[in-house]
């Protein structure tokens, strides 16, 4: 049998890093993978219990490995219209105690990476950012290159990260002290969680309502272990994280965009506030706004396989003729689902829910069907306007 | 019946000419959850070291290689409705298929079950 590789560890790369949680995740028996630079859990139990706990209570990740940062400068309107110069996002308008979510583009409009950007309550002057852990060295030297002289990049080593995710975890919140009850889908602010001081954003990457949780490293240990002795909540791995995202029909940096893939290839458009489509101003703009306004070659879709059999990363799609017309960019088993999904870009021709394709797995094309995504409802909490 | 065992984790136990084949227990708890097996279609024929079977997990696909050439006499084709059946009974009722073997010599470069638990414990 061929052994199969988790993780995304290039071996001639240094020693992975460990996160302030590792000595936990390995007290828990967790299987520890490289990834992104890190020593991860990717699964403890399995990943289709972890799936399914997730989904119907409360999931507990270590996300420690992302990038926090911080935006200083005078105030609100200077460090919005700096980074506004680097994302396609309305970050001006970004309301105090909001978050949105945005991508940092290249010149062609292609990702670099996707990022959370949150404005703290009463902020004026500081912007929070939350990138990913296999580009933040490169985000960071991007971003600190481009900034104006009176705008200041503070990287956060010393905070870690957790996520909370699934319909319990508003009330584990609850239990331990914060009030968050009334929160909306992407309010952010500071928080007591069993006395330990944290920066919560409703907000995650499972496609449930949820929470990350940003805790000082010292501290985020003894988190940790207060948030898992109650019952409603399972540490979940990356196993997991995967597969629930997938069904989200969240994109994976890396894989469903990167820097060859523009916001509007990939179905982000609603991450481009209107004003930002109307005046430009950030790399790429050209390019993203010609096809707004002409429509794309090729766009991301999901894909529902007819049969059992998986269809990974890589997979070539092809039409009812044989003929290639996109490639899948993930894939895999959706456990709430039951069984396999994929997402994929395809020319726009065949991106319509319902057309049929053909996905080459093992040399035979198996049949399947272009699907709207997310694969599973979306359970975000929208407070009432 | 003698049971044999490879360096990529697969097992075959031989009664007489035909032999059947699986994955190990030490290559299931590897996988984790497997969520889909292909196995060989009957009378198909194999060579030592070609792709015999898949076995998937949620995060990963993995091929199963025959350790033998012959012809595919039986295959397990319930696990399709029921892959998790490689977990719970990997070395059991999570066989993939039986092979009647052309050239039972190629078991001789085999590990017996002593030599692949040594193995696996060097791992």
């Amino acid at each position: 049998m061929t052994t199969p590789v988790h993780g995304d560890h290039d071996p001639h790369s240094a020693a992975p890093l460990k996160t302030p949680l590792y000595d936990a995740h390995v007290a828990l028996g967790a299987r520890m993978v490289p990834f992104a630079g890190y020593y991860m859990p990717v699964q403890y139990e399995g990943i289709l219990a972890e799936h399914a706990h997730c989904r119907a209570a409360a999931g507990l990740f270590d996300v420690s490995h992302m990038g926090q940062a911080t935006l200083r400068g005078a105030d609100h309107a200077t460090v919005a219209g700096a980074l506004e110069k680097l994302v396609p996002a309305d970050v001006l308008g970004l309301e105090p105690g909001r978050q949105r979510y945005s991508q940092l583009l290249n010149e062609r409009g292609g990702i670099l990476d996707d990022l959370m950007v949150h404005r703290a309550p009463g902020a004026d002057g500081t912007l929070g950012l939350v990138v990913n852990a296999a580009c933040k060295v490169a985000d960071y030297a991007h971003i600190a290159a481009r900034l104006p002289g009176d705008v200041l990049l503070e990287i956060h080593e010393e905070r870690a990260l957790l996520a909370l995710q699934g319909p319990e975890a508003v009330n584990v919140l609850l239990s331990l002290g914060a009030d968050v009850a009334g929160w909306d889908f992407m309010q952010v602010g500071p928080a007591s969680l069993a006395g330990i001081p944290v920066f919560l954003s409703r907000s995650g990457y499972t496609g449930e309502d949820g929470f990350e949780i940003s805790a000082h490293a010292d501290t985020v240990a003894g988190l940790w272990e207060i948030l898992l002795r109650d019952p409603r909540v399972k540490p979940i791995g990356l196993g997991a994280r995967d597969s629930l995202r997938l069904e989200g029909g969240l994109c994976l940096y890396g894989h469903d965009i990167d820097e060859t893939t523009t916001p509007v290839e990939a179905g982000l458009l609603w991450s481009i506030q209107k004003r930002r489509r109307v005046e430009g101003g950030f790399p790429g703009a050209d390019i993203v706004r010609s096809q707004i306004a002409e429509g794309v070659a090729r766009k991301r879709v999901g894909i529902k396989p007819d049969g059992r059999a998986p269809a990974r990363d890589g997979t070539e799609i092809v039409d009812e003729n044989g003929v290639a017309i996109g490639t899948v960019t993930s894939g895999g088993f959706g456990p709430t689902v039951g069984g396999p999904v994929a997402m994929g870009y395809v020319a726009a021709v065949h991106a319509r829910p319902g057309t049929r394709v053909g996905l080459v797995v093992r040399g035979k094309a198996l049949p399947a069907e272009i699907v709207s995504l997310p694969f599973v409802p979306a359970r975000f909490h929208r407070a009432p306007k | 019946m003698t049971k044999y065992y490879t360096e990529e984790h697969e097992w075959i136990a031989v009664e007489g000419k035909v032999a059947t084949l699986g994955i190990t227990d030490y290559a299931q708890a590897q996988l984790g959850d497997v969520v889909f097996v292909e196995v060989p279609t009957v009378g198909r024929k194999v060579k030592k070291g070609e792709e015999t079977a898949v076995v998937e997990s949620v995060k990963a696909a993995s091929e199963v290689y025959s350790p033998v050439t012959g012809t595919v006499v039986a295959a397990n084709d319930p696990l399709a409705n029921s892959p998790i059946t490689v977990n719970e009974d990997p070395e059991g009722a999570g066989w993939f298929c039986r092979i009647d073997m052309s050239d039972p010599a190629e078991l001789e470069v085999l590990m017996d079950e002593a030599a692949y638990k040594a193995f696996v414990e060097g791992l």
